[in-house]
């Protein structure tokens, strides 16, 4: 039987039955391999995040080879105790002053003194009249004033200035856990190539060392890694969210509200509007630019306190004022966008209502549209505030110290920021400083997970309400 | 009885009120909105004001600045091309690595993944959007560099190299393009997979030839926003690329072997004026007014790509909205 033509030519269009399932495997075959190459980029994506999590924690704990100018155990039991049973840090306070005082010069001791007294009623170092008399004097120290040493500060100084450990080769924490031995070979083959000529082999203890620790975050900054803190970045942080938070929050939702509630289709208001998209935009070393420019410059006097009279005031205009309002209109955008998608996402019902009963519209705004966006608005100012409180290149411009001991007490201080500290360590090249750079990041990721987590729990809390 | 037949005081009542209160209220809200075109004009007026100042030198002329291949403060070369070529080597790495890794998980976010996964992803590449640059640096150098010294040879790459800088402001920009990315693909309506479906396409059919060219406009936007942050990123830039720009000439130098080297050092144009601010900056010299100019033109550079980025944007909600 033969097939006629047309039908014959409709055959040869479709593939046969061997065809078709080489076909329908190749595309399979295809979907799946597609499927899986998204599938590793997302892979690709979130192990590159794990690994720079994992450096950072590697580098920040781990064995360290450290040569001490005097032991710890030694010292423990040059004052009388057992050193199998007690501690260094457990010695009773007035002993570890005692050590100090017959360790360290009068003039250090002094200093020392003056920064923080060592007893409420009694000074050690400094007699009384001169200490009175300087106590009165225009320029008091901050030991007139602040509270007496405790425990934790006694012993940093007491490591700082008796112990005196010098780290002289450093480990990271995966290999610390799993090849210890490796590291003693290494520092011993350290001593062979002669790289350790201060010390004989002897000298040097191995062991575990926390860079990130309580003492870490509780000590100022210092030129050596070993004693390095970073109390006076996390205070300088503090000071400028604070500053931020003042003027780009009131700002920035007010003008949020211009916005949404006020403005009407105009192409002032239009222009507005793409204005704030595009500064959004900018780059924010620019924002550091203007920062330095205005702000540091121009302003000079406002900023640096001048104009207030002297109290607190800094002898230019990089001051935390300064770098405070610089992060403020560097955020400035990111919260008024952020609060007018909060204010936009109030049902239309309720400004009708409020209108409906006679309400003003800043009456409808205060007592229906903001409490309702609340939630929103503060959500979006979290995470604005938490990268503003990352951000480093603008601090660099408005010339933020990155060597300083000293806490900020006003907004005319000089200051250093978290940030600053760890950019300033990253560049140095010796490894200590990397360590202290990895355990300043860990710090600050800490805070920002804390701000981030803050701003999801609201936004959860707020969605379930909605 | 109509309104118009009412005598002038009984109509009193139905007037607008004049009240001080609202309008002053008002009044603040506007300044509040307003100073946002004063922080623009503050921006433009200041990086242009110095930057005049700085072709006004007798040292530099503005023709050389945009014509010259040679970045040496120090003996008078003021070309900007050298640290123009370092910030676009970055980028461009940048945006190898980050442009596929990016679209690919927004594609397997938006299609494939199950709400779950979505709902637990979306919220940690949001988080991950927030790691300080710096600490990116710090990866830069503790991590990447020595990887990359491991992998091709201490004496190929440098220490100080625009790959590892690349590599990870690449890593760095990978979740804004697929955040982006995602939200585009996500507002393509479902109707269109659908129909899709309904004519029997694959997944892969329905992602690549339906829902990737009907968001392409969304998609776009958020690689040029992603180019932008490249362009402006600084301090990974500054702590893996090196603090030399890399001044060059066109004719002698080969194209391939040191231009577009990728394994050495080049300075770029945030990186420029982040080590110079870093130092002792005095006002009115010729350094200090320099940054400006790299400034005004980084300014313009990302203008011109945000600007891009939101013509995009508008032409995407036109054909969805």
């Amino acid at each position: 039987m033969t097939v006629d033509a047309p039908e014959r030519e409709l055959q040869e269009l479709f593939p046969t039955e061997v065809e078709y399932r080489d076909l329908l495997d190749r595309r399979t075959r295809r979907a799946r391999l597609f499927q899986a190459g998204c599938m590793l980029a997302l892979t690709i994506a979130v192990v590159a995040l794990a690994t720079l999590l994992y450096t950072i924690i590697n580098d920040s704990f781990g064995l360290v080879a450290v040569v001490n100018e005097r032991e710890p155990a030694d010292i423990v039991a040059e004052l009388g105790y057992d050193p199998a049973t007690v501690a260094l840090i457990d010695v009773p306070y007035d002993r570890l002053v005692g050590l100090l005082e017959a360790t360290v010069g009068t003039g250090v001791g002094r200093r020392l003194e003056r920064e923080q007294r060592f007893y409420p009623d009694r000074l050690v170092f400094e007699p009384q009249p001169s200490w009175d008399e300087v106590c009165s004097s225009e320029e008091p120290v901050p030991g007139c004033t602040a509270t007496p040493r405790d425990q934790a500060n006694i012993y940093a100084l007491v490591q700082e200035r008796v112990v005196q450990p010098d780290i002289v080769a450093t480990y990271d924490l995966v290999p610390s856990l799993l090849d210890a031995e490796g590291f003693e070979a290494q520092v011993a083959a350290g001593f062979e190539a002669g790289r350790f000529e201060d010390y004989t082999p002897e000298q040097i203890r191995i062991e575990w060392r926390a860079w990130f620790n309580p003492t870490f975050l509780m000590t100022p900054s210092s030129a050596t890694p070993e004693t390095a803190g970073i109390r006076t970045a996390i205070l300088g942080s503090a000071w400028l969210v604070a500053i931020t938070i003042l003027f780009a929050v009131p700002v920035g939702v007010g003008a949020a509200i211009y916005l949404v509630e006020y403005a009407k289709p105009s192409r002032l208001n239009d222009f507005i509007q793409t204005n704030i998209y595009n500064l959004a935009g900018v780059p924010s070393i620019i924002y550091g630019m203007l920062g330095l420019a205005i702000l540091v410059r121009v302003l000079e006097p406002f900023t640096s306190g001048s104009v207030f009279g002297g109290t607190g005031a800094s002898d230019n205009g990089r001051t935390v004022l300064s770098a405070g309002l610089t992060l403020g209109l560097l955020t400035l955008p990111v919260v008024i966008i952020s609060a007018q998608e909060a204010l936009k996402a109030v049902p239309n019902s309720l400004r009708q209502a409020a209108m409906g009963l006679g309400a003003t519209r800043w009456q409808m705004v205060r007592s229906q549209i903001l409490p309702v966006a609340l939630p929103g608005i503060l959500t979006g100012t979290i995470l604005a505030v938490a990268r503003a409180i990352g951000e480093t290149a603008p601090l660099i411009l408005v010339g933020a110290a990155s060597f300083i001991t000293v806490d900020p007490t006003g907004p005319f201080s000089k200051f250093t920021a978290l940030p600053i500290q760890i950019f300033q360590w990253t560049s140095f090249p010796q490894e200590e400083f990397q360590r202290i750079a990895a355990a300043a990041s860990l710090a600050l990721l800490i805070l920002l997970l804390v701000l981030n987590a803050g701003a999801v729990i609201l936004r959860n809390r707020y969605a379930r309400k909605a | 009885m109509t309104l118009d037949e009412k005598t002038e005081s009984e109509q009193t009542p139905f007037r607008k009120r004049p009240r001080p209160g609202e309008t002053m209220i008002r009044g603040f809200l506007f300044v509040c909105g307003a100073l946002s075109i004063a922080i623009t004009v503050g921006i433009v007026y200041e990086l242009g004001s110095e930057s005049l100042l700085f072709f006004q030198d007798e040292r530099v002329s503005f023709i050389e600045f945009i014509t010259t291949t040679v970045w040496q403060p120090q003996v008078g070369g003021f070309g900007i091309w050298p640290l123009v070529l370092g910030t676009m080597l970055i980028s461009v790495i940048a945006m190898v690595v980050a442009v596929p890794v990016g679209l690919a998980s927004a594609i397997y976010l938006s299609e494939y993944a199950s709400k779950r996964v979505r709902g637990f992803l979306k919220p940690v590449l949001e988080v991950l959007v927030g790691i300080p640059t710096v600490v990116y640096g710090f990866f830069a150098l503790t991590f990447m560099t020595p990887l990359l010294r491991a992998i091709f040879g201490t004496s190929t790459v440098g220490f100080f190299n625009v790959l590892s800088a690349g590599i990870v402001v690449g890593i760095l920009i990978v979740p804004l393009i697929s955040s982006l990315s995602e939200d585009a693909l996500a507002s393509v309506p479902d109707s269109l997979r659908q129909g899709a479906y309904a004519l029997g396409a694959s997944k892969l059919d329905v992602s690549l030839k339906v829902v990737v060219p009907a968001a392409l406009s969304g998609i776009a936007a958020g690689f040029v926003v992603a180019m932008s942050r490249a362009v402006g990123e600084t301090m990974v830039v500054t702590l893996a690329a090196g603090a030399s720009p890399r001044n060059f000439d066109l004719g002698q130098d080969s194209l391939f072997g040191y231009i577009l080297n990728p394994f050495e050092s080049a300075q770029a144009m945030t990186g420029y004026v982040a080590i110079t601010a870093s130092g002792d900056l005095s006002y009115n010299t010729i350094d200090y007014n320099s940054i400006f100019s790299i400034g005004l033109t980084l300014f313009f550079m990302t203008l011109g790509l945000n600007s891009l980025s939101r013509r995009f944007v508008k032409r995407f909600r036109q054909e969805y909205e």
